[in-house]
Formats: C-alpha cells, sequence, structure tokens
C-alpha cells in the first residue's frame, strides 16, 4: 500500500504541471547572483609543459562591474579568459558563474549560451559574409539546429541590429562583406556581435588596439556606458585607457592576483611598483 | 641514442656473418676426379647387375666408400645415370632445353659424341631411391663440415632404418660437434624410444630426451606413442608432447611478433618521410605513396642495368632511389605546393593529381604490369633458429635498415642546421622567418627529404612485394594511420605507431583474418583520433594552437 | 514539394541560379525523353537510348557532387568518403533488385541471389530480409549512409578532428569499408558485387521506357535535392554553416554547438550521395566494391572543384562537365585520361580556385567595373 502510494506520489511530482522533467529543463534558465557576485574564480591551476600560466589564481567579479585585468605578457589574462569561456581546460580550480553555473563543466557553446561574450585579441569575424548576417549570427536567439533551419528574423530582432549598427557606426556598410572593412571597423563589428548577444558578462580582450584615439574614446564611453546592466572585464595595455574606464583594477602577475584596488591604489602599490609599473613604458608600447 | 646505433650495426654485422656462413654450406664439396681402383669392379657391376640385384652392390659401394661417390648415388637416385655401352663408363644425363648431353660422372667432363642409342640407363624404383637418399645422408654424416653432418642427421630422422642407426651409434662417440651430436643423439633417442623391445624406463628416458626437442619427427613419433597401450610410455609421451607443444606456441608468438615488427618497418619507412612533410609543412602530401613507388622502380631499372651484379645493385639503388625521389618531391613543391601554402585541403587535391600523373607515367614507361626485382643473394635465405622459428633474411634486414634510417634521421634532424632550421620552422614558420631562416628553401629541402626517404621506403618494399605502379597506393593510407596514430610532427611517435599498428595487425590476423585485421585496425583509430585527435605524443602548449 | 518550397523560401532572397536551373534542367530532360520516345530512331534529334542512359548518369554523379559541395564548399570539410555513402545507397537498391531476379537467375533459387547459392548458403542473411520490398529498400538507401554519417559525424566533430586529419579519417573510412565489401563473408556479393538485374517495381530495366523514366525520376530528384539544398543553405542553419567553414571557434562563443551542425550536415549531405547511389545503380546495371575505392571519393571532389565550391550550380556543372570529358577521353585516348585528370587536379587548385563558376562572375565583375569605368568616362 505505502509502495503504490509511494510510486503515486512520485509519480504526481514527475507530473507537476507547474515544472518541466530535468532533463527538459534549459539548464542555462538561470544565473543565481544572489551575492552580487557574478563570476567566482579559485583556486585555478594550469600549466604549459611545466610553465605555470594560471597559478592558484583566485578572482570575484560583482555584478554589474567594470573590472580591468592588466598584466605583462604572460601574466596570465588571456589564459584566464581562455579558460573562463570553455577554450582551455584548466588543471585545477573552479569558475561559477553566479553562484550555480560551473562553468568548468560546459563547453564554449554552453557558456556563450550563458551570456558570457568575449571579445577576442585579434578580431575574427564571419568575412565571407555580410555585416548585417555577422550580427544576425550573434542575435540572442535559440542557437539549435532546429531552431535556425526555420527561423527567421522578427520586426524586433531586424530594429535591434540596425540599433547595434549605428552604434558601432556600420549602419552604411551593413551588406557589406566583413571581410572588406578595415581592422578598426572589424574592431567595431565584434564589439558589435557582442552587444547584440545582449551578454550578462563580456569578456573583452583589447578592445582598442588598432584603433584612433577617437575610436579609443568612444569605446571607452560604450564600455562605461554597458557597466551596470551588465558586466565588463576588460583586459587592455593601453594605461591611459584603463585610467579613463577603470573603476576596479586587478594586477596579474605570473599567473596569479597581484594586488586588487583603485587605479591610484594600484599606483601607490609597492608590489606592483617593482613588478609591473616598472616596465610600464613597454608595457604602453606593446 | 649512441649505444642503440652500435647495437644495430652488431645486429647488421651478425646478420651478414650469419648469411655467409649459411652460403658457404651450401658449396658443394670439391669430388674427386676418379673412382677409387678397388671400386672400380663394383663399378662394373653396376652396369650389369638386374634390376632386383643392385641393391647389394650398392650397400657394398656404400660400405667402402667416402664423400667422392656422393654425384653417384645422387645421379641414380634422379633417374639420370646411364653407361655406355661400348666401355661400360658410367655417366650423368644432362638436359638442356633443347638437347641432351652426358658426362663422365666422376671425371665431370663431356663425354662428346654420345647419342641416345650409344648408352642405357640404370633404372632405380621407389625402394631403390629410398635406400639412396638414405646412404647418401649415411655419408654425408662422415663429412669434414659440421653443417653437412647436421642436414644429413636431420635428413635421416624421418627415416630411421636399421643401418642408419647402427651407422649413427657407431660414428655419435666419435662425433665432436656439439651441435652435430646432439641431433644424432636425438635420431637414436627417437629409435629408442620407438624400439618396443627395450625396457620402460630406457624408453622413457629417450622421450624425456625427444621432449626437448622441435623437430618435426620427434613430434610425430611422440604422437603415434600416445596411441600405444603401454600406459607408462602412453603418459610420458603425452607429458613430453605437451611440453613441446607449449614450446612450439612460444615460438608461434615469436613468429608473429617478427612479422608484426617486419610490418611495421615496412610502416615506418613508408610513414616517416610523411611524418617529416606533414610534421613541418602541415602539408600531407597525396603523391608520397609515388615516391615510394618510383625508389621501386629506380631499384628495378638499377638492377636492370647492372645484370651482373645484383647483389651490389642494392648499394646503388639506395642513393639513386633516394635521388630520384628527391629530385621529384623537390620539383613538386616547387612547382606546386609552394604555391597553395596554409591551403592544406588543396595541397591534399593537388598532390592526389600529381600522384595520378606519376602513376600513369610509370604505366606507360614500363606497362602496368608487375615487375620482379631480384633479391641479392646474401639477402634471400632465411635464418633457421629451430625447426619452428625461421626469420626471413630480407625481412630482418629491412627491419634492422628501417632503425636505421630512422635514427639518421633523428641524428639530421637533431645535430644538422639543416635540421635545426627545420625544427624551426615547424614550430613557428613566421618567427623563424624574422630570424632569417629562409622558409621557402627549408621548405623544398624538407620536401626532398621526405621525398627522398619514401623512395629509400621503395628500395625496401621492392625486396618484399611486385614492384607495380599501384605500389604506394597500398601503402599510403596505412602510413597515414601510422602519421595520425603517432602524433603529427613527433617522430618517436612515429616510430611506436608503425611497429604497434604492425604488431597489432599482425596478431589480430590469425583470430580474425587479413583484410578484417586491416579493417579492424583502420577502425581503432578512427575511434582513437576521436579520443586523442593529436595523437599518441601530442605537442603540447600554446605554439600547439 | 511546393509547400516545401514555398515554406523555405518565404521572406529569403531567392537565388539567382535556382529557378532558371532547375527549368533547364528539367526541359532538357522532356525533351529528350520525348525524342527517344516518340521520335524515329533515324531522325537527327533523336537521342538514343545509351544516351539516355549516360545522361541519366551523369545527374547521378551530379547530385553526388551536389552532397560534396554541400559539405565542402559550404562547411569547409573535405570529406574523401562520399563514395562510401553513395555505394551503400547504391547497395541498398542493389540488394532490392537482386531480389526482384527471384528464380530468373542462373541457379533458379527463388529465395536466395545467385552468388549465395554459389558460396553453398542455406538462407538468406538477416540484413536481406525485407529488401524485397521496394519502399523499404528506398528507407534503406537513405537510411544507412545517413546513420553512418551521423555516427561517424558524431564521433569526428565532437571531438573536433578537423581539417586534413578529417580528410584522412574519411578516407580510411571508405577504404575500411572497400576492405569489407570485397570479402564474400559479408553477403554482399564479394569482389563481382551485385549486378546481372532483371527488372525494377515489375518494369524491366532493359526497356527504353524504364530507362527514360529512370532518367526523369533522377532529374527530378536532383532538381528537389538542388532545391532543398539551396533552401537549407540560405536559412540562419546555412549562415551558421559558413560561419563555420570560416571561423569555426568564433562561431562556437557566440554559442552554436558547432558540432551538431556539422553532424547534421554532414548526415543530410550523406543521405543525398545515397540517393545518388539508389538512382544510380538501376541505370549501371551494376553495382561492385570498386565505388567504395578512394580514388573514386577523391575524384568527386574534383568535379565539384572544376565547377566552383561553394555554389551548387558550380557542383553540377562541374560534374556535367568532367564526366563528359571522361567519355570522351576514354573512348578516344584511354591511357590520356589519368595525366588528364590529374593535370586538372593541379591546374585547377592552382589556377581556379572557385572553379569556372568562380571564373565566370569574375570575368563578369570585370566587364561591369569596366563598363563603369566607361560611362564615367
Amino acid at each position: 500500500m505505502n509502495a503504490i502510494q509511494h510510486t503515486v506520489e512520485s509519480l504526481r511530482h514527475t507530473f507537476r504541471p507547474d515544472q518541466v522533467w530535468p532533463f527538459l529543463a534549459p539548464e542555462n534558465a538561470k544565473v543565481n547572483v544572489d551575492k552580487d557576485i557574478i563570476l567566482y574564480v579559485e583556486g585555478l591551476n594550469l600549466s604549459f609543459d611545466g610553465f605555470k600560466a594560471l597559478n592558484n589564481l583566485n578572482l570575484y567579479i560583482n555584478d554589474g562591474e567594470l573590472r580591468c585585468l592588466i598584466g605583462a605578457n604572460g601574466a596570465g589574462k588571456t589564459t584566464l579568459m581562455d579558460v573562463i569561456t570553455g577554450k582551455t581546460q584548466c588543471d585545477s580550480g573552479s569558475v561559477f558563474f553566479g553562484q550555480n553555473q560551473n562553468l568548468l563543466n560546459k563547453d564554449e557553446a554552453e557558456i556563450a549560451q550563458l551570456g558570457i561574450g568575449r571579445k577576442f585579441q585579434k578580431p575574427t569575424v564571419f568575412e565571407e559574409q555580410t555585416v548585417f548576417d555577422n550580427l544576425e549570427l550573434s542575435l540572442k536567439t535559440d542557437k539549435g539546429v532546429l531552431a535556425t533551419l526555420f527561423s527567421r528574423l522578427t520586426p524586433t530582432q531586424i530594429d535591434r541590429i540596425d540599433d547595434v549598427l549605428k552604434i558601432i557606426g556600420l549602419a552604411k556598410h551593413r551588406f557589406m562583406l566583413a571581410g572588406a572593412l578595415s581592422h578598426g571597423q572589424k574592431q567595431w563589428l565584434e564589439i558589435g556581435m557582442l552587444l547584440v548577444s545582449d551578454p550578462r558578462l563580456l569578456l573583452i580582450d583589447e578592445p582598442v588596439a588598432g584603433m584612433t584615439p577617437d575610436e579609443t574614446e568612444r569605446t571607452a564611453e560604450l564600455l562605461t556606458s554597458l557597466a551596470g546592466d551588465r558586466t565588463v572585464i576588460v583586459v587592455e595595455h593601453d594605461m591611459e585607457f584603463v585610467r579613463s574606464i577603470a573603476r576596479t583594477v586587478t594586477v596579474l602577475h605570473q599567473g596569479s592576483v597581484l594586488a586588487e584596488g583603485t587605479m591610484d591604489q594600484i599606483q601607490s602599490n609597492k608590489d606592483v611598483i617593482e613588478v609591473y609599473l616598472g616596465e610600464q613604458e613597454e608595457g604602453a608600447t606593446s | 641514442m649512441r649505444h642503440f646505433i652500435a647495437l644495430c650495426c652488431c645486429l647488421f654485422g651478425l646478420l651478414s656473418s650469419q648469411a655467409y656462413s649459411a652460403e658457404s654450406s651450401t658449396s658443394t664439396s670439391p669430388s674427386a676426379n676418379q673412382p677409387p681402383a678397388e671400386l672400380a669392379p663394383l663399378m662394373l657391376e653396376l652396369t650389369k647387375a638386374k634390376y632386383s640385384k643392385l641393391l647389394p652392390v650398392l650397400k657394398k659401394i656404400e660400405a667402402n666408400s667416402d664423400e667422392s661417390m656422393l654425384p653417384l648415388f645422387r645421379t641414380m637416385m634422379n633417374g639420370n645415370l646411364y653407361f655406355i655401352k661400348t666401355n661400360k663408363q658410367l655417366v650423368q644425363l644432362i638436359e638442356d632445353a633443347n638437347q641432351k648431353t652426358y658426362q663422365g660422372i666422376f671425371s665431370q667432363q663431356l663425354v662428346a659424341d654420345l647419342s641416345k642409342r650409344d648408352v642405357s640407363k640404370i633404372k632405380v624404383n621407389n625402394h631403390l631411391r629410398s635406400y639412396l637418399r638414405n646412404a647418401i645422408a649415411r655419408i654425408q654424416l662422415t663429412s669434414s663440415s659440421a653443417e653437412v653432418r647436421k642436414n644429413a642427421v636431420r635428413e635421416l630422422l624421418s627415416s630411421l632404418d636399421e643401418e642408419t642407426v647402427t651407422t649413427l651409434e657407431r660414428l655419435y662417440s666419435s662425433e665432436t660437434n656439439q651441435t652435430v651430436k646432439t641431433e644424432m643423439g636425438l635420431a637414436l633417442a627417437i629409435n629408442t624410444a620407438r624400439q618396443a623391445s627395450l625396457p620402460n624406463s630406457t624408453r622413457i628416458a629417450a622421450i624425456e630426451r625427444l621432449s626437448g626437442s622441435l623437430e618435426n619427427t620427434a613430434r610425430n613419433v611422440l604422437t603415434q606413442l600416445t596411441n600405444q597401450d603401454n600406459p607408462a610410455i602412453k603418459a610420458a609421451a603425452e607429458h613430453a608432447l605437451k611440453k613441446i607443444t607449449q614450446r612450439v606456441e612460444r615460438f608461434g608468438f615469436l613468429n608473429q611478433l617478427f612479422f608484426g615488427l617486419s610490418l611495421g618497418s615496412v610502416l615506418l619507412l613508408a610513414s616517416i618521410g610523411l611524418a617529416i612533410t606533414f610534421g613541418v609543412m602541415g602539408v600531407i602530401n597525396m603523391a608520397h605513396g609515388e615516391m615510394i613507388m618510383l625508389g621501386a622502380y629506380t631499384t628495378y631499372v638499377v638492377q636492370l642495368m647492372m645484370p651482373n651484379y645484383i647483389d651490389y645493385s642494392i648499394w646503388v639503388a639506395i642513393p639513386a632511389a633516394f635521388l630520384v625521389s628527391g629530385i621529384v618531391g623537390v620539383l613538386i613543391e616547387r612547382l606546386v605546393i609552394r604555391h597553395l601554402h596554409g591551403r592544406p585541403l588543396e595541397t591534399l587535391l593537388a598532390t592526389f593529381g600529381i600522384s595520378l600523373i606519376l602513376q600513369q607515367l610509370v604505366r606507360t614507361i614500363f606497362s602496368p604490369l608487375n615487375r620482379q626485382v631480384s633479391t641479392p643473394s646474401w639477402m634471400s635465405g632465411s635464418w633457421e633458429i629451430n625447426p619452428v622459428f625461421s626469420l626471413t633474411l630480407n625481412r630482418l634486414y629491412i627491419l634492422a635498415f628501417s632503425l636505421l634510417v630512422f635514427f639518421a634521421l633523428v641524428m639530421v634532424l637533431k645535430k644538422t642546421s639543416l635540421g635545426l632550421n627545420v625544427r624551426a620552422v615547424s614550430q613557428n614558420r613566421n618567427m623563424a622567418k624574422a630570424m632569417g631562416v629562409k622558409t621557402n628553401w627549408i621548405d623544398a629541402m624538407t620536401f626532398g627529404l621526405g621525398s627522398g626517404i619514401a623512395g629509400i621506403a621503395g628500395v625496401a618494399l621492392s625486396q618484399l612485394t611486385n614492384v607495380g605502379p599501384n605500389l604506394g597506393q597500398d601503402y599510403i593510407i596505412n602510413s597515414f594511420m601510422v602519421v595520425v596514430f603517432g602524433g603529427v610532427g613527433n617522430l618517436l611517435g612515429t616510430l611506436v605507431a608503425a611497429f604497434s599498428l604492425g604488431i597489432a595487425t599482425k596478431f589480430l590476423e590469425p583470430m580474425t583474418g587479413a583484410v578484417l585485421s586491416t579493417i579492424l585496425v583502420l577502425v581503432f583509430i578512427i575511434l582513437f583520433i576521436q579520443k586523442r585527435p593529436k595523437g599518441l605524443f601530442p605537442q603540447k602548449g600554446r605554439a600547439a594552437e | 514539394m511546393s509547400v516545401i518550397t514555398q515554406y523555405f523560401s518565404e521572406g529569403r532572397t531567392s537565388g539567382k541560379h535556382t529557378m532558371p536551373f532547375v527549368i533547364i534542367l528539367l526541359a532538357v530532360t522532356a525533351m529528350a525523353c520525348l525524342s527517344n520516345l516518340y521520335l524515329p530512331a533515324d531522325s537527327a534529334l533523336h537521342v538514343s537510348t545509351y544516351s539516355i542512359t549516360l545522361l541519366g548518369k551523369y545527374l547521378c554523379y551530379a547530385m553526388l557532387a551536389l552532397a560534396v559541395d554541400i559539405i565542402w564548399g559550404y562547411c569547409g570539410i573535405l570529406s574523401l568518403g562520399h563514395g562510401a555513402f553513395f555505394a551503400l545507397g547504391g547497395y541498398a537498391m542493389g540488394m532490392y533488385l537482386m531480389r526482384q531476379i527471384g528464380d530468373r537467375g542462373a541457379y533458379g533459387n527463388p529465395d536466395l541471389p545467385d552468388f549465395m547459392v554459389f558460396l553453398g548458403w542455406k538462407e538468406l542473411p538477416w540484413f536481406w530480409h525485407g529488401m524485397d520490398q521496394f519502399w523499404f529498400a528506398m528507407i534503406m538507401a537513405v537510411l544507412i549512409p545517413g546513420l553512418l554519417a551521423f555516427v561517424f559525424g558524431w564521433l569526428a566533430f565532437r571531438s573536433r578532428v578537423t581539417g586534413v586529419y578529417l580528410s584522412i579519417m574519411t578516407q580510411a573510412l571508405t577504404y575500411a569499408l572497400l576492405l569489407a565489401f570485397f570479402r564474400n563473408e559479408m553477403g554482399f556479393g564479394g569482389n563481382n558485387g551485385l549486378t546481372d538485374f532483371k527488372d525494377i517495381v515489375g518494369f524491366s530495366l532493359q526497356s527504353d521506357t524504364t530507362r527514360v523514366s529512370l532518367f526523369a525520376i533522377t532529374a527530378l530528384m536532383l532538381a528537389v535535392v538542388f532545391v532543398i539544398s539551396h533552401n537549407i543553405l540560405s536559412s540562419r542553419f546555412g549562415k551558421v554553416i559558413l560561419a563555420v567553414r570560416d571561423s569555426e571557434s568564433r562561431a562556437r562563443f557566440i554559442g552554436y554547438r558547432t558540432d551538431r551542425y556539422k553532424i547534421w550536415l554532414f548526415v543530410f549531405s550523406a543521405v543525398i550521395a545515397g540517393i545518388a547511389g539508389a538512382l544510380y545503380v538501376p541505370q549501371v546495371g551494376i553495382i561492385n566494391p570498386g565505388e567504395f575505392s578512394p580514388i573514386n571519393s577523391i575524384e568527386m571532389v574534383i568535379w565539384v572543384a572544376v565547377g566552383g565550391r561553394g555554389t551548387l550550380i558550380g557542383a553540377v556543372i562541374g560534374a556535367l562537365l568532367v564526366n563528359y570529358a571522361k567519355t570522351r577521353f576514354t573512348a578516344i585516348l584511354p591511357e590520356a585520361w589519368l595525366f588528364a585528370l590529374g593535370g586538372l587536379f593541379v591546374l585547377v587548385t592552382l589556377y581556379l580556385p572557385k572553379g569556372i563558376v568562380g571564373l565566370y562572375t569574375q570575368l563578369l565583375e570585370k566587364r561591369r567595373t569596366q563598363s563603369v569605368k566607361e560611362s564615367e568616362a
């Protein structure tokens, strides 16, 4: 009797109308940021052939923050981004998006669908397709095979793409092949692709490389305006640029965090002066 | 590393000495020109005696003869013994393609102007023939060469009659050579084991003795004994058989291992060239198989040009094949691949086109039929370790040769400036260019080197299989598998992969058949690549991205 | 079909070449069929049944080229194993045709095909059951290649095997199948394959009408496959596929599970190849393991390269041209064909990376810019 009751109960539970089955539930439905921290990176280690690219790295990013990562070449900035976005597997440690999404057991696509967007150091766009198509592909939509096979653009989506085209200043070039754009334009297009995908967390690797001072200023504006709704992590060598946007700066050195704080605090930090700002001239020009 | 090369050299030396001794043993001992005088009446009797009376005559001849009688017995056994009717001289019939000539048995000189009518044949029947065979062996037992004595005992093993046994018993005590003595002991043991009249303990001791032998005859005798009624003998024989079977199985395993290693060596030769071009230039050379084929045809042409020096032709063929294939490789690189830099898939297609052209070219020049390349005498034959385990010399040489080529290549890459440049280009092409390495030149040289080694592989392959226009095709897919399995740009990986694939294929073969084992290995690699896309020994680090 | 077309093409820019191509293809087919059936044999316009069969064969090749182009031209995956899917489709059809022979075979066995009787087999292997039903055989003709492609793709694309590695793997795949099908024990007729077919769904394969109908069906299928492929490739799915070709990792970073896209495209392509194989077999009357040989698969690639990859029309043109050339060449100078084919590989990759269609558009562009310049002047 009890067994039957138990079975019925579990069946009822299984067929609860207000819930979908766990295996049908979208895994990435919600990112829990109750504690106001969107990214937890703890005890991250990674070595390439004995070279420790990441060495027990701990980093916490608040929700809605704009964080700058600086550090000399080989400090582990890009590697950190690789691990967060699933490009590289780490040896040990944990990376959580919000409190509930373990990023280490997900692949690039799943991580991207969670709302983590990335812009690469070297602009990569789909060169054989038009600017518009590039943006269409980046739209925040269902990215399953069947969905893309039958989907078409809704007016809202077209408007969204138009808006972004205006923001990135490529409205006139919308039907141009992306491969025909200049280096700076490709940078913008890539930023546009990030914007249109409406991410929670943006990882931006050297956004202003190859941009004119004017464009750099615009980028700075854009990034600061994005922070708040979204969380932005910027890796940049250009100290002027960092100073103009940063509220909190994290200094990486040899795969771990050396210092964290405002730009002024960082600049007066003894360790930093020793290992990084001493080489500032070199860093700024690279 | 150096030790290994020394080892290789030793192996080479060992092999060639082995080959040499094998060669010397086969040459016949010089025979005397005339029959000893005391045998003359017997000879005469031979021509007169009737068919059925021949046996006693022969026995008499055997009783007081030595090796000088061997030609007579041999000729007689083959049914070529005649005598001249007029003077009763014994002659040997020599049949050429179109004529028959006669030769004095002892003088070895041609007797002129003999027609069929002048001679008459000394006929032999089966009974006589088997007697003669044993008689020959018995005579050889007294030979001065240990090798001949040993072979004679072997020959006698399967047909031990009383006479033989007595001869053996007589000679056993005076035999000085240990191997021959062991063989003789074995023969005697076989005899003892079979004698039902002897006491059990003696027979069992003899059976014990047999259990250490791998001779087929010993096994046959033991199998016969297991069917006997005598329980003690039966048990002993069964035990001995089991022991032998175990040993045979162990050697069967070694045999398979050897064939696996042999296949592995062929794969290694075929794929290291590919590993270099693929590893350094990231280029798949579909015409690689045709480079192998060119090498094989070069061997063929070299042999055509020096038909009287086949034994030395291989030493000419190896550098020639290296040059021919290498030059063709450099041409391909300069004319085609250079223009397709950074487009690996297109390179694959273009080189495939080249492979079609080369195949057709060879077909037009040499005909589409297979060509036979002869093996130098020092490479033919086999190294017989025991009756169930022998290694064919050509495979053994090729195994050693492949290792030699491999280590030579490793040395070239490690120790020479070309090697340094090649490694630099393979690790970071742009950086190497910036440092002043002439990448164009390095590419051409690398491609030439890879193709040249394929040419050498062709020389080796020509010793194992027929040389035809499709020779390369048969190996190319397997070589790709080896390179992919071992990990691109990793010569050690190629070595390990080649041998493990070769051995795996050969060990699967008895279970599944040749075709299925090939399929299974292919499927295994396809699955393996899914798990480890970078092969057994992947390149690590940021450079690998 | 029209529903599908309509559905797919709704709200999209329809391909410039699609409709003209379909119209020309069907018109030529209709004309050839009619002239074969209704014009007297001595008429100048009469198309012989031999030519009809030959054309049918070419169209099968064109469909196969389409399959290769979809995966190579659009997604950058160079498959050197499409011959395997083609042959598998062909074998499915061959098995059906074999079962249709019934007791008319040399041994007169109503259940077993001749080669099984010859091998002394007593009963039909399990995988031959049901193949006497046309519908079942046709399902198998698309299902088996599709399934193989799915399994292979699932293994290969998920572990991110790409580039030349993948090409070599596909080649090994078809090579392994070649070896397997050569074995008598496999139950597919071994070396000789399946042949001596008598009729298909009750119509004699020797009759002109059957041959013309087969040709017409092939043309129709080609048109359908062409339109469907075009629509799939111009959907957002197609854009993702192009994105994968240009930069797969980027596509992954914007959230596409590129492995799944590649798997399904590969399956689609394999299914087309299977259909082409199934249509090919009744027209040539034989299927043997030779179809699996790696050289066949690589030849298909060159058809696409000649025509112009990345354009569906290019694949079709390439297949027709190269095969026509092959027929002519092997008739006149059989020796020279391999030289010509080899040369074609080299020349096309070196000088015509975009194929004939690419050359044509290039010339067109040049003329346009010239005329613009002239008008400006």
